[in-house]
């Protein structure tokens, strides 16, 4: 097969060739190689391990080859080249969380997700960009420069933004030059660069992915998920990295489903929660089209509209915005330039501190980490923390309410499509809109997915969001395939021949 | 107490927070070792060391030794308690906060009895035990312009004991901190070593005219012995008089004792205002107990200093200053029990002989010796034995106190060395009826002072037949038949 | 309720160890002050029933490990990638007490 056919396939078609021998993983993962060079000004790869890829699809043949003489299956993702977020902490691979602060930092050990995937037979390509520790939605406040989406409006040839915090990992899926890529969404981080780049992605429920190895940037809101190309290859790459592990308490001991056989077809009987509060400020017609055009498919394909309500859900980006950076202040505490990353001398250890953090972090962060303190510290914590933690509860008891009546909600996952590379650069909470559609389901723990379901005027792909009940990505996963199917989405950007 | 200032008399007010190591192979949230003294960083794990994505999952013992100590200070056991961040930097805080409970701790209110000197007793509120983790330790000296960071005891489990400002005097603050390291003693909770810093006190001191409300008061931090603790509240109380009575106020501050100039001064590297941020750690959930662990830890408690000591008193009827002295460590009080023994469940022994030779002449032995009462010469049944030769009149209390200085010597059976060195005591009236009759025939002068009234010189004749007996005719029959011989 | 302005930023600062210009003081306190007025919206609710919601996983307690030393001992791990390190420590400026 050529270099093209082979990183236009999905996971779960290279899966059924390489079971048939149609070709080998060295091949495969060469092409995507290929790509990752060719796509290199995009920017999504920060690190690339071309060569211990090649070596580890060697291996992966190897191990084929044995399992057939000894007959037996192969693991799930036996050969599958895939991107890591650079948040991830990979063995001997540097991890920086794309800040300068962790510059050079090599870790010792590898995060249980990327530890997971590798063992399901997966072949690291490299690690990709994402806004520095995760705060953003564009992916421009990364250490290694902005990324760029392979998608362009039809009429401007303005680069524009992949969104974030996830966009390496959203554009080297899009642009090929990774079969699927792991996220990590604390308000909206996986689903809004897959619906900015024409991917599907899914937060998983909390508790689902271990956390244990990710750069932590709001520990409460933070989990790992899958971003492809469909809802079956999501659904393969989150049972090869879902799974209880002791070393993370937040992790939930729930056996993991076989996410692909929940992938029926079928939505004949379910009930679509519709929530009206979701026709957020400033969403253009189309996406409200898109919506509707969404609820059309599924009462199609036989399952039942009922209109919900979730009250609370103008306060869950507020409250996201002192829950995530007072979190966030705290766990950044620990890079202080001691023992580890970047250190900038000082003439004591406070100015050492001083001066690392200073140099080290980028403004985003500053302003998060400034913002986080100011709600945690004395006399402003009962207004700001508590309160915004109440609301977190009333915005979960929001939906507890809505799935008394529904199996789960369909909604856009962005009030726009993807904006250009510069736009809402001076306006922090013009930036922080981006997530208002996301962050109430990490507010909740929910799963949520974003499935790529059409084109605006302008070309730019559109996504919607399906979530589920706590635990229940099977039906998002059912819901999102079917959407796909009804759609019949192209996920080729239109631009990337010319790369 | 009361100390006597120039405006007249003041109170002093002390409250003590005892941070108390856990005793636990391994630290509060990770897998490594908890062992003193280890090569620099190699009890050190992963998350110990902050590193990028690490996370706390918590040891299951060092939460149960807290309710265990919960349960020994009769305090409040909280079945949902709450992990919070302290925030703050420092070199050897790798996480750049603490992991520490704050609003909902695992254990509440309690109280503890201690028992002062005189023999009486006073109750201390506990207002708080929480779990926290440690810090590591930097090292000033080993290089002239860097502190060296050692992260081994990073993430140890402290029990942070807080008491309510009930003590009034130095020495109740000693007797609170003696009770209380008793107490994490007879619970194996923690060592109570506190010249290795596994058992250390910041010492909150404010001094008020009697009647008044508290004054402002003073945290003395890290002191690392009773002795210390002590002579700190004395200084500091002393230090705040002397402002308050030439008109000064006393700022709230934490200070250092430097018990080598006998002062109490400012921390210099931590002037600025603390502003810790707690809010609860969103990478670990409520800590919720069942309540069969506790009832199952509550039913595994040893009996405690002041069960043993009601014992003692009510059982073996001793004064309660000897009762409290024997229970104070466990080990003395299995060897007091040891030296009495049972025979039909009731003592063998005279207990309140038993508890004089321990509590006495063995413990002064002891203590001369810088021995601990488990590396006693002298073991319970060999004392046991010494007074069992008292108790049948073998040999006389004063010949007792040889063998038993002969006992700390050699090592030997107390019956051995009284049949080696023919210290039995003379019983026999024959012997000690010639014996009289060679002193009273010595002494004929003597004999008639006496007879014309000089009773005191009887005293004389019994000094001289035991004289000539070598001590070991029986004290009472010489009198007996003396009295018979020179009153007759 | 409150205002973000440049001493409270300067402030702030200082607690969480970070070094800033005068002009990112400036900046800040303008953007911090915005951000502050939005998210102060809160305070129409009334939450005085509402139980704060402090994680992402629902009804469960916390998971305890058992007391065994399974970890440490990896020196050369703890101190692999210190910008400064000696004789097994890590090194810092000069602390004083």
């Amino acid at each position: 097969m050529s270099h093209s056919e082979l990183i236009n396939l999905t996971i779960a078609e290279a899966r059924d060739k390489l079971a048939r021998r149609e070709f080998f993983a060295r091949e495969l993962v060469e092409a995507h190689i290929a790509a990752m060079d060719a796509t290199r000004p995009l920017n999504a790869y920060v690190t690339e391990t071309a060569e211990k890829a090649m070596e580890a699809a060697k291996r992966s043949d190897d191990r084929r080859d044995h399992i057939r003489e000894i007959g037996g299956s192969c693991a799930s993702m036996e050969g599958i080249p895939i991107a890591i977020k650079d948040m991830f902490c990979t063995e001997g691979v540097p991890s920086t969380a794309c800040s300068k602060i962790l510059k050079g930092f090599v870790p010792a050990y590898e995060s249980t997700v990327s530890a997971n995937l590798l063992r399901h037979g997966s072949i690291m390509l490299g690690k990709v960009s994402n806004d520095e520790f995760a705060m953003g939605s564009s992916n421009t406040t990364s250490a290694f420069g902005a990324v760029k989406n392979p998608w362009k409006r039809a009429d401007d040839a303005a680069d524009l933004v992949p969104g974030g915090s996830s966009g390496g990992s959203a554009v080297a899926v899009a642009s090929r030059a990774a079969m699927c890529a792991t996220g990590t969404d604390t308000g909206g981080s996986i689903r809004q660069p897959a619906a900015f780049c024409g991917i599907a992605g899914l937060k998983p429920t909390y508790g689902r992915c271990s956390r244990w190895g990710i750069v932590a940037f709001a520990s409460s809101l933070d989990q790992a998920g899958p971003m492809a190309r469909t809802a079956r290859d999501c659904a393969i790459m989150l049972e090869a990295m879902a799974g209880f592990d002791p070393k993370d308490s937040t992790s939930v001991d729930k056996p993991v489903p076989n996410f692909e056989a929940a992938l029926t077809g079928e939505v004949k009987g379910l009930k679509i929660g519709v929530p009206k509060e979701y026709r957020a400020p400033g969403m253009t017609s189309e996406i409200e089209a898109l919506w509707e055009q969404g609820i059309a498919w599924l009462k199609d394909a036989g399952a039942e509209i009922v209109e919900v309500s979730l009250p609370h859900t103008k306060y869950a980006l507020p409250a996201y915005y002192i829950i995530a950076p007072a979190e966030a202040s705290s766990n950044l505490a620990r890079y202080d330039g001691l023992r580890y990353g970047q250190r900038v001398s000082g003439a004591n250890l406070t100015e050492m501190y001083e001066n690392s953090r200073g140099e080290g972090f980028g403004p985003e962060v500053k302003r998060r980490i400034l913002m986080g303190t100011y709600v945690l510290s004395a006399g402003y914590y009962d207004a700001y923390y508590r309160q915004a933690q109440k609301v977190r509860r009333l915005v979960s008891n929001d939906f507890s309410e809505a799935f008394q009546k529904c199996d789960a909600l369909l909604t856009p996952t962005t009030p726009t499509p993807a904006f250009a590379i510069g736009e809402n650069a001076d306006d922090p909470l013009a930036m922080y809109l981006n997530d208002v559609l996301t962050v109430t389901v990490n507010l909740a723990g929910l799963p949520g997915m974003s499935v790529p379901a059409g084109l605006d005027q302008k070309g730019l792909p559109l996504g919607l969001q399906i979530v589920g009940r706590a635990w229940d990505e099977e039906t998002v996963l059912r819901i999102g395939d079917v959407i796909e199917q009804q759609s019949g989405f192209n996920s080729l950007p239109a631009g990337l021949a010319k790369l | 107490m009361l100390i006597e200032g120039r405006t007249g008399s003041w109170e002093i007010v002390v409250g003590l927070e005892v941070h108390a190591q856990v005793i636990s192979n391994a630290k509060l949230f990770s897998g490594s070792s908890t062992a003193f003294g280890g090569e620099p960083n190699t009890q050190v794990s992963l998350v110990d060391a902050a590193m990028p994505g690490m996370l706390p999952v918590i040891n299951e013992k060092c939460v149960e030794q807290a309710v265990r100590t919960g349960l020994g200070l009769n305090a409040q056991i909280n079945l949902v308690s709450v992990f919070d961040r302290k925030n703050y930097f420092y070199a050897d805080l790798p996480q750049g906060y603490q992991i520490s409970q704050f609003q909902q701790p695992i254990v509440g209110e309690g109280v503890v009895t201690v028992d002062m000197p005189d023999g009486s007793v006073k109750e201390i509120g506990i207002e708080r035990l929480h779990l926290e983790q440690d810090a590591g330790k930097s090292i000033h000296d080993q290089h002239p312009s860097q502190s060296y960071i050692d992260l081994n005891r990073s993430g140890v489990a402290l029990m942070e004991i807080v008491s309510k400002p009930d003590m009034r005097s130095p020495d109740e603050a000693a007797a609170y901190l003696t009770k209380l390291r008793a107490i994490v003693r007879y619970l194996g909770t923690c060592d109570g070593n506190m010249a290795e810093g596994s058992m250390r006190a910041d010492v909150n001191v404010s001094v008020r005219k009697p009647g008044d409300a508290f004054g402002t008061r003073c945290e003395i931090k890290n002191v690392n012995s009773i002795r210390f603790v002590k002579q700190a509240i004395e200084i500091e109380a002393r230090r705040q008089i002397e402002i308050i009575e030439d008109g000064g106020s006393i700022d709230q501050e934490t200070r250092l004792f430097d018990p080598n100039k006998g002062e109490t001064r400012p921390m210099r590297s931590k002037e600025e205002a603390h502003d810790y941020r707690y809010f609860p750690d969103p990478d670990l959930l409520p800590l919720v107990l069942p309540e069969s662990l506790v009832a199952e830890i509550k039913a595994s408690l040893p009996e405690l200093p002041d069960e043993k000591k009601a014992r003692f008193i009510d059982h073996y009827g001793l004064r309660p200053y000897d009762a409290a002295v024997l229970v104070a460590e466990q080990e003395k009080a299995a060897f007091f029990e040891e030296v009495v023994g049972t025979a039909d469940g009731k003592p063998k022994r005279d207990p309140k002989m038993c508890a004089n030779y321990v509590t006495g002449d063995l413990f002064a032995a002891l203590n001369k010796a810088g021995k601990e009462i488990t590396e006693s010469p002298i073991s319970a049944e060999q004392l046991g034995g010494l007074i069992d030769l008292i108790a049948d009149d073998t040999i006389s209390g004063r010949i007792a106190k040889q063998v038993f200085e002969d006992m700390l010597e050699s090592g030997k059976d107390a019956a051995i060395i009284v049949e080696e060195k023919g210290l039995k005591q003379v019983t026999d009236t024959g012997a000690i009826d010639a014996e009289i009759d060679k002193v009273i025939t010595a002494n004929q002068d003597k004999v008639e002072q006496y007879k014309g009234g000089k009773d005191k010189l009887f005293g004389f004749f019994v000094g001289q037949v035991m004289k000539a007996t070598g001590g070991k005719a029986n004290p009472a029959m010489v009198n007996e038949m003396l009295r018979k011989k020179l009153d007759g | 309720m409150s205002t973000f302005d440049k001493a409270t930023v300067a402030r702030m600062a200082t607690l969480a160890r970070l070094k800033l210009d005068d002009d990112e003081l400036d900046h800040f306190a303008g953007e911090l002050s915005q951000i502050l007025t939005w998210v102060e919206q809160l305070s129409e609710l009334d939450t005085d029933q509402v139980e704060p919601m402090t994680s992402g996983v629902a009804g469960e307690g916390l998971r305890w490990r058992a007391d065994h030393v399974d970890d440490g001992n990896c020196q050369d791990k703890v101190l692999g990638n210190a910008p400064e390190a000696a004789q097994g420590f890590y090194c810092v400026p000069k602390v004083v007490e």
